[in-house]
């Protein structure tokens, strides 16, 4: 009966398990033997060299690392700036509960619909004839339509946030919601500010939900390529961008190796977000 | 609970709140109110003339593409996801409920497709599939891609779900004499069937939208995000903004329906 138990646990269990190790564990470490094969040009053959990780350690690659770090950075700052005021509205000043949901739920509809029409969207605001340029020239803060709003840096972090700034949004609402309102009652009692009881109690109890999302952008961020390429007009580059672009001219040993480091580094930052912040609690 | 006086405090939060959600529809309402301009319509503001031509023009057969195949196959593929991520999660979400050794390995295995950069899921598949000599097919590589996105929020949402389930009207199933499979399909299934539609809701919608996993690997028949992403580098008519509309629009109808049926099955709970 015991063993009947067991084997019916692991059978319940088998197909996902085979989903992941056949779709993404299986081809996380074809990357990695891959990253060491040799390219002639044409095509990739078997081999064991270290020639494509030597390729990233140039300028080049480097530069491209730091721009990818960049977006990472600026997007991720901004998310939280905007993500603790709206999640923190929603948590403490919201009080009827079929108005929390509603507000809530009214966040998270544009994150079912599609990625694509979202970036696309921004054209009729940021293009040379969008609606920022004219209300520019009519305030006669600029003499001509300035093209770099659409097509920049600018664009692409904009467009970033616009995608992204949910997934800060959701899980600092989530640790929000769970705080005992007891302990804020207690604090304010034994004589504590409004911004004491936010700087000791509040944002201690809500830093899981902020590295819970943090990991969220900063994966999302790390190997973007569609943001980057669609919003820069092609200007712009970061490493997920670079592999696409060798995966475009056939070059996947190339691809693969940078496909490596981008996974390496990614797992460092997120490693580094779970050891400081304790988040188990939160899963 | 008497109400808190509103403070200053509440009205900065509320403009900020306010702006947030401006930000995330201003944009699509544009895309919407320029979709319906007249033939003569372009790109950006002001609407020239107001004509249903280019939403029309969605259906059919078009210089830039055509675009009922790749939604079909789309919307099938979603289908076929969505079924596959809530039968897969909710047998992996009852296996969850006992120990057994592995269950850690899964669990990170499972976390580990939720943060793994997506152009990697993509280019591994892709190789994957290169060395074995198979074809990339939007039935099987990008099928397995979808599933590696949906599968972790599915399976999360379900440890949820079991977590806050009651036990004790299974347990009075089986002192009744139901076997295992009778307490499933009777107790336990209508018990967690609103949580489904949510996880079916979530499933469909990701998959529907999928651009990064499914890029390098949907074979020589496009998904419609694919189709719409070559779009944009050669359309400049407002039919760009049309087959946005109308995909939003499958969207929202697809949240509308899973709202409703989420309510019926509420409705129906002890």
């Amino acid at each position: 009966m015991k063993t009947w138990k067991q084997l019916q646990t692991y059978l319940l269990v088998t197909p996902q398990t085979l989903v992941f190790l056949l779709f993404l564990l299986f081809p996380l470490l074809t990357i990695f033997v891959v990253s060491f094969w040799e390219f002639n040009g044409y095509a990739m053959s078997p081999a064991l060299i270290l020639g494509n990780y030597k390729a990233i350690f140039t300028p080049v690659y480097l530069a491209t690392y730091l721009n990818t770090f960049k977006f990472t950075v600026i997007v991720w700052g901004l998310a939280l700036a905007i993500a603790y005021p709206v999640a923190y509205f929603l948590a403490f000043h919201i009080h009827d509960l079929r108005w929390q949901i509603g507000l809530f739920v009214l966040c998270t509809i544009p994150f079912f619909t599609s990625n694509i029409i979202r970036m696309i969207s921004w054209i009729p605001f940021l293009g040379r004839e969008g609606i920022l340029n004219q209300v520019l020239l009519n305030l006669g803060i600029v003499q001509a339509p300035v093209d770099i709003f659409l097509y920049s840096d600018f664009a692409v972090v904009l467009a970033m946030l616009h995608l992204y700034t949910l997934f800060m949004v959701v899980p600092i609402f989530n640790s929000l919601v769970r705080i005992d309102r007891d302990l804020i009652a207690a604090a304010l009692d034994s004589g504590a500010s409004g911004l004491q009881v936010f700087k000791e109690v509040v944002l201690p109890l809500s830093l899981p939900g902020i590295a819970i999302g943090s990991i969220f952008i900063v994966t999302l961020v790390m190997g973007e390529f569609t943001t980057v390429r669609l919003m820069s007009g092609g200007q712009a580059s970061s490493v997920g961008s670079a592999i696409r672009n060798q995966i475009g001219s056939l070059q996947y040993p190339q691809a693969s190796a940078n496909a490596v480091i981008l996974l390496l580094v990614t797992l460092a930052i997120v490693v580094g977000i779970m050891r400081t912040f304790d988040i188990r609690k939160e899963l | 609970m008497t109400k808190p006086k509103r403070s200053l405090t509440f009205y900065i939060l509320a403009a900020i709140f306010g702006l947030f959600v401006l930000f995330l529809y201003g944009p699509m309402t544009a895309v919407v109110l320029l979709s319906l301009q007249g033939p003569e319509g372009s790109l950006t503001f002001p609407m020239r003339g107001f004509s249903f031509y280019w939403l029309v023009s969605v259906f059919g057969e078009q210089r830039i593409g055509e675009f009922v195949t790749p939604f079909l196959r789309s919307f099938a593929l979603g289908l076929l996801v969505m079924a596959l991520s809530v039968a897969f999660s909710v047998m992996a979400g009852l296996a969850f409920r006992r120990h057994f050794t592995g269950s850690r390995f899964i669990f990170y295995l499972t976390i580990t497709s939720l943060i793994v950069p997506s152009i990697l899921v993509s280019l591994g598949i892709g190789i994957a599939f290169n060395i074995l000599g198979l074809n990339v097919q939007w039935y099987s590589s990008a099928l397995g891609g979808h599933l590696t996105w949906t599968l972790p929020f599915a399976f999360l949402i379900m440890l949820g779900v079991f977590n806050r389930f009651n036990p004790t009207y299974e347990e009075a199933a089986r002192d009744l004499g139901a076997s295992d499979t009778q307490s499933f399909w009777q107790i336990v299934l209508p018990l967690i069937a609103p949580s489904l539609i949510g996880v079916a809701m979530l499933s469909f919608t990701l998959s529907y939208d999928e651009f990064n996993r499914t890029a390098l690997i949907s074979g020589e028949n496009n998904t419609l995000p694919l189709e719409i992403f070559g779009m944009t580098t050669n359309v400049t008519s407002p039919a760009l903004y049309a087959v946005g509309t109308v995909t939003t629009i499958v969207s929202f109808v697809v949240i509308a329906i899973a709202l409703t049926a989420y309510n019926f099955f509420m409705r129906r709970q002890p």
